[in-house]
């Protein structure tokens, strides 16, 4: 399998010494489905922020699809985004201004495709996902589940390589959260690699590597699960 | 590298105007405020321009007004009663009326009003083509006829008839121990302004029945416009040949183009008060874009993540603020349109609505719109794109 995600000795030290990221390295191949671990604090979210490219390092490099981001300017570091990448965040960030159909399509905004197309594609999407019922509804109408889906949708409107999601069962029941998990992992097996924070064990046993990060370091890394 | 069209930009800044819609239609109405008042100032001024013009015209400027001065002593004089008919001989002059003040008239409702209680109303004789002279209008009845300027008849000016409670002809007034018939009442004189509070008699009238001895106490000819100059030379030795040093000349049209220079000053000042309007309404633009900024940094985060560049945030940010001055503006354009038409209307003035004013002022809003939301915009690009994550 080729890596799509790649990190080297990555570390992040914020302003006041505090070393949230302590010489990371991980690679992450096409179709993987990987959980990163670790209690709060423990630089979970600054290791996505740093995959996502949203963060830079205060040394060691990120490779995306084998390219070297580090270096990149913020403007080529938006086009990564638009293309490469898709996000899914805990609390959602759907819009209650439009429709369920329009926020996926934002999703397409920012990679240059027009909005017929946009809505097209976002709308094959949902239907993918079963949310085909859903499109013209405003988000607030629709359950906690059927919200994250719709994030979901979003995210791999663009069909990224990577989709990093943030604790994106952490607003949801144990129903909800199994049926997000079950949606990621088909997504891992249509061929893109998904990296989950989750600091729940039992929603990081159901995937395919538990990498645990414990005070900025890389503790566990390893394949391992009931499944 | 992602691009963002036109209309995608125009869809992202009208969602949000919708996401706060109160918030949207106050600050547009700031703008919209001190547009609608440049634009009620510019249409008004211009209305009154038109009316003030097409007043000139009727009445034209070529008119002079000749009257006597006070002598050395400060004492008042009269022009001799061969004044009219000598500055008549003069060649270029076209028409000429002499009227006198009888400052020992006065005229009252009836013979119980006491003496003195004369509302200011002055008795002005006067020769019948006077109006004529003057391009005046009768508001009601009729002018005086040949006839009836010799018997006690009057014709009132327009302030003298309210002044007296006269509101039709027909009535009667009271004056040198006699009635005399009220047969007009005319509309105001804006060449010759003291009329209007005048009851005029007729020439004859005031000499057979008032003791009028024909001198006069103003004279006013009507010259061709590009004799103006010759003729006023030789008006006061013609008018007085004896003392013409105590003859004037003016040009009643003047005061009339004066009026128009002294409404410009004012109305530049009015204008400059909407403009403090319009600065205003941008500030208001420009806070409630720095909020919306501060608010929706979760919203800018998502963006950033989705693969917008900082540019594509400010982009959004400043087009959000145009969509408010524009609506702002054409809001204001028709409310001061709006103004500007039922003014004209109560004024009786024909309505000059230039479209030129119309496209400034929307044109100035866009600008306005642009200096407002530079701000916020470039607030709201520096939000940093892990703020999606970070916020819980």
């Amino acid at each position: 399998m080729t890596t799509v995600l790649e990190c080297r000795a990555l570390t992040r030290t914020y302003p006041g010494d505090v070393q949230a990221l302590v010489d990371v390295g991980l690679e992450v191949a096409a179709g993987e489905f990987v959980a990163i671990l670790g209690r709060s604090g423990s630089g979970k979210s600054t290791l996505l922020n740093l995959l996502g490219t949203l963060d830079r390092p205060t040394s060691g490099s990120v490779l995306i699809d084998g390219v070297d981001v580090t270096t990149m300017s913020d403007r080529e570091l938006s086009g990564v985004r638009a293309q490469k990448i898709g996000f899914v965040f805990q609390q959602f960030h759907l819009s209650p201004l439009v429709s369920v159909l329009d926020n996926v399509a934002e999703g397409l905004l920012y990679a240059g495709v027009r909005h017929a197309e946009r809505r097209r594609r976002a709308a094959v999407v949902l239907e993918r996902l079963g949310l085909g019922h859903r499109l013209s509804y405003r988000p607030h109408l629709l359950s906690g589940g059927e919200r994250q889906r719709v994030a979901i949708a979003r995210a791999v409107v663009g069909d990224p390589a990577v989709l990093l999601a943030d604790e994106p069962t952490g607003n949801l029941d144990s129903v909800n959260s199994a049926a997000v998990v079950a949606l990621l992992r088909e997504l891992a097996v249509t061929g893109t690699a998904v990296v989950v924070i989750t600091h729940d064990h039992e929603v990081a046993a159901a995937m395919g590597r538990q990498i645990e990060l414990r005070d900025g370091r890389v503790v566990t890394n390893a394949a391992a699960g009931p499944r | 590298m992602s691009r963002l069209a036109g209309t995608d930009l125009v869809r992202l800044a009208g969602r949000g105007a919708r996401g706060h819609p109160v918030r949207f239609l106050l600050s547009a109405l700031g703008i919209g405020i001190g547009v609608a008042a440049m634009v009620a100032v510019a249409g008004i001024t211009q209305s009154s321009k038109a009316e003030l013009s097409n007043l000139l015209e009727a009445l034209g400027t070529n008119v002079l007004k000749v009257y006597p001065t006070a002598d050395l002593r400060g004492r008042p004089s009269m022009l001799p009663r061969t004044a009219a008919p000598m500055l008549g001989s003069i060649g270029p002059v076209t028409a000429v009326s002499g009227l006198t003040v009888l400052q020992s008239e006065a005229a009252y409702r009836s013979p119980y009003v006491p003496s003195g209680q004369t509302s200011s109303v002055l008795v002005t004789s006067v020769s019948t083509d006077l109006l004529a002279t003057l391009r005046g209008q009768v508001a009601d009845g009729h002018w005086f006829t040949a006839t009836e300027q010799r018997y006690p008849a009057v014709v009132l000016g327009w302030a003298a008839a309210r002044r007296l409670g006269v509101d039709a002809p027909g009535l009667r007034l009271w004056m040198h121990q006699q009635w005399w018939v009220v047969v007009g009442v005319l509309r105001p004189l804006p060449l010759a302004p003291e009329l209007d509070s005048s009851v005029l008699v007729g020439g004859s009238a005031a000499q057979d029945y008032l003791g009028a001895d024909g001198t006069l106490s103003a004279v006013y000819l009507r010259v061709p416009e590009d004799q103006l100059g010759p003729v006023e030379r030789v008006v006061p030795p013609t008018a007085s040949p004896e003392h013409p040093e105590l003859v004037g000349v003016s040009r009643p049209s003047d005061a009339l183009a004066a009026k128009l220079v002294a409404d410009a000053t004012l109305n530049r000042l009015l204008l400059g008060l909407a403009a403090i309007g319009l600065l205003v309404g941008g500030i208001g633009v420009s806070n409630t874009m720095i909020i919306a900024a501060l608010e929706r940094r979760p919203e800018i985060g998502l963006r950033r993540a989705l693969g917008a560049t900082r540019g594509q945030i400010a982009a959004q940010f400043l087009a959000e603020s145009l969509v408010m001055a524009t609506a702002g503006g054409v809001l204001g354009v028709l409310l001061g349109d709006l103004v500007t038409v039922v003014y004209a209307q109560v004024q009786g003035w024909p309505l000059s609505l230039p479209l030129w004013v119309s496209g400034a002022a929307v044109l100035l809003t866009v600008l306005v719109g642009a200096v407002a939301g530079l701000y916020p915009a470039v607030k709201a690009c520096r939000v940093p794109p892990t703020e999606a994550l970070s916020s819980t």
